[in-house]
């Protein structure tokens, strides 16, 4: 029992991880039909901003995520602005190609200034909590409930103001939103920022309860992109359902299947589904 | 007047290349630069079959690094640990992509665009995977080791350098040569229908997926062929084969000598891998300088090398037309002038 308790506490942490960086992916792609394939990346400089924050200037783990969001944040925008906002009227395979290039740019800047080496970003929330029994490490707790106050303040600042509204009118009709007024910069500017933030803060999070190095982001990146497919692109729901469905199916296939193949687990999920379904699982349309 | 754009349009100029190719070991001044010469061919020929799906179907395949593992593996586990010898085990390499590349593409290609691309980037990342954790058959993270070279039936020695750079070269040509025929004929034109347009190219009567899956088949034994190569090449391989920064590098290639051209996969790939070559103490970090030199590349001259000098001859040779013609209707409107160009 406490065992499988273990299991329902990874697959909450996995699919709250999981679901902060889809959430960032679906937005991206909801508005500006965009697959970054740099967000992997962005997630991985999180972690590393947040490790030189703390590792170098000694600052708190809080200001740590802060300052690592706002980094990540600007460096979001700047490849808006600087890579996506130029090739907006070229064919898809342009947008794909330079956002590898964004990723292979960013990495081997990293490994130039860190090295390949792994690390270890240490928390102050390393304590066990001990509910009867029932064992939950801090960190974990942590994540959980992170995952879940940034969600629901997303959907506050979607649903309640006006900048949030201009980016739901945008994913809904690119040319509605025109046609009221809507700047499509701003806008654009505005959802890369908050999927670096997200990106950022889910590394963080992560980050001590597992390694930080240059290439941390390739699994990140490829499960959200299964977990965007799964819940429908441009979904906010759907990103995170399909992140627990992901985060649940990791924990308990490592634990009651193989721990070394549980990589694959979301890999072979997504094959299976798109050979049954081309159109994702939640997609109202086809494609 | 002797021009030397107008040259490079001749066949002459292909016919001076594969000159160029063919004395390349006497001109070397080492044995490890027609390595690098060697290995440099063997990428070309897996960027030629990411042209065939990329550049001429226009469907971004991320698997092909895996492909090009496949083929490899295929080559090195039969020919260590089941004693074949190479040339059987050649065969099965290509047999075994282009089924595969079958089987994948089969299920692949009924999505499109970003799905696609998404999907092979998982394809390629299960095979890479696969053959990191599934030591009884791949022996995983060791690798393979013990692999057979060609043998020349008595006539070469192909595990000295010489002879092998010659064979690949004369794999090479014939897939540039059969990329050219393929180009030029109505399988071809398929392909760059379907690119263009799918909706267009089925409305046309095209069979969309017969299509895409004949290119991609394609695709992939050409990864096959360079993967099998590669490992007679090397003699040792592991799973970073597999690993996604070879599509990128691959990509890469293909983007800087021209994404949909005939010898852009040939002038990037031999290109940057001199390039790299002589910068070695860049080897770890190229990525910081070719990693912006894509988002440049696909920002200013998406069309590469190759397809940026195609058109710069297309143009000129309109210009004397268009000039003829101004002279002879003075009422031409300037704008139609312009659209001929």
């Amino acid at each position: 029992m406490n065992l499988f308790f273990q299991q329902i506490i990874n697959g909450l942490t996995l699919g709250s991880i999981y679901g902060l960086v889809a959430l960032g992916l679906t937005l991206v792609y909801g508005i500006l039909h965009i697959p970054n394939f740099a967000h992997g990346a962005l997630y991985m400089v999180g972690a590393f901003m947040s490790y030189f924050l703390m590792m170098d200037l000694g600052v708190h783990y809080w200001v740590a995520m802060a300052g690592s969001a706002a980094i990540v944040a600007i460096l979001a925008v700047l490849c808006e602005r600087l890579v996506f906002h130029p090739l907006r009227n070229s064919p898809p395979i342009h947008d794909k190609i330079a956002a590898i290039g964004i990723l292979l740019f960013l990495e081997a800047l990293v490994q130039m200034f860190w090295g390949a080496d792994f690390r270890r970003l240490s928390s102050p929330f390393t304590g066990i909590l001990n509910f009867d029994g029932l064992i939950i490490p801090e960190q974990r707790l942590l994540i959980i409930v992170g995952a879940f106050v940034l969600v629901a303040a997303l959907q506050l600042f979607l649903r309640k103001t006006m900048i949030g509204a201009t980016i739901i009118a945008m994913a809904q009709s690119r040319d509605g939103a025109f046609l009221v007024g809507i700047d499509a910069n701003r806008v654009a500017m505005m959802t890369f920022a908050i999927s670096g933030v997200l990106a950022a803060i889910a590394a963080t999070l992560y980050a001590p309860i597992n390694l930080v190095y240059p290439a941390m982001g390739h699994l990140v990146i490829m499960k959200a992109f299964v977990i965007i497919i799964l819940g429908g692109m441009g979904s906010i729901p759907g990103a995170i359902a399909g992140g627990m469905i992901i985060g649940f199916a990791e924990a308990f296939g490592g634990f009651y299947i193989s721990t070394a193949y549980k990589d694959i687990i979301a890999f072979g999920l997504l094959v299976v589904i798109l050979s049954v379904r081309p159109q994702g699982l939640f997609a109202k349309g086809a494609h | 007047m002797f021009k030397f754009g107008s040259f490079l349009m001749t066949p002459m100029a292909k016919y001076l290349m594969l000159a160029f190719a063919l004395v390349f070991p006497l001109l070397a001044k080492n044995e490890y630069q027609v390595y690098v010469m060697a290995s440099a061919f063997v990428w070309a020929i897996a960027v030629y079959g990411l042209n065939i799906i990329t550049g001429f179907c226009g469907q971004l395949n991320l698997a092909h690094g895996g492909f090009f593992a496949i083929g490899a593996y295929t080559l090195g586990l039969l020919s260590s640990d089941y004693g074949w010898s190479f040339w059987p085990a050649f065969v099965a390499a290509l047999v075994m992509t282009a089924g595969l590349g079958f089987l994948v593409g089969v299920v692949s290609l009924r999505l499109k665009e970003h799905y696609f691309a998404i999907f092979t980037l998982c394809v390629g990342f299960i095979i890479y995977l696969l053959m990191d954790k599934w030591e009884e058959l791949t022996h995983g993270p060791i690798g393979v080791r013990d692999i057979a070279a060609p043998y020349g039936f008595g006539l070469v020695d192909f595990t000295n350098t010489v002879p092998f750079y010659y064979l690949v070269l004369a794999f090479l040509v014939f897939a540039i040569w059969f990329m050219g025929r393929l180009s030029r004929s109505l399988l071809g034109r398929t392909f760059i229908a379907i690119r263009n347009g799918d909706e267009l190219a089925e409305s046309l009567g095209i069979n969309l997926m017969r299509n895409k899956i004949l290119a991609f088949v394609l695709s992939t034994t050409y990864a096959g062929l360079a993967g099998a190569l590669y490992a007679g090449m090397v003699r040792f391989i592991g799973p970073e084969e597999a690993n996604i920064n070879h599509t990128f590098d691959m990509i890469t290639y293909l983007l800087v000598g021209g994404i949909g051209t005939i010898t852009g996969p040939l002038l990037g790939t031999v290109g940057i891998v001199w390039i790299t070559q002589s910068l070695q103490f860049l080897e770890e970090y190229r990525m910081i300088i070719f990693g912006p030199l894509l988002v440049l590349l696909v920002i200013f001259f998406p069309r590469g090398i190759t397809g940026s000098f195609l058109g710069w001859m297309h143009h000129k040779r309109q210009q004397p037309q268009a000039t003829a013609k101004r002279q002879a209707s003075k009422a031409t409107a300037a704008t139609e002038v312009e659209s001929n160009a």
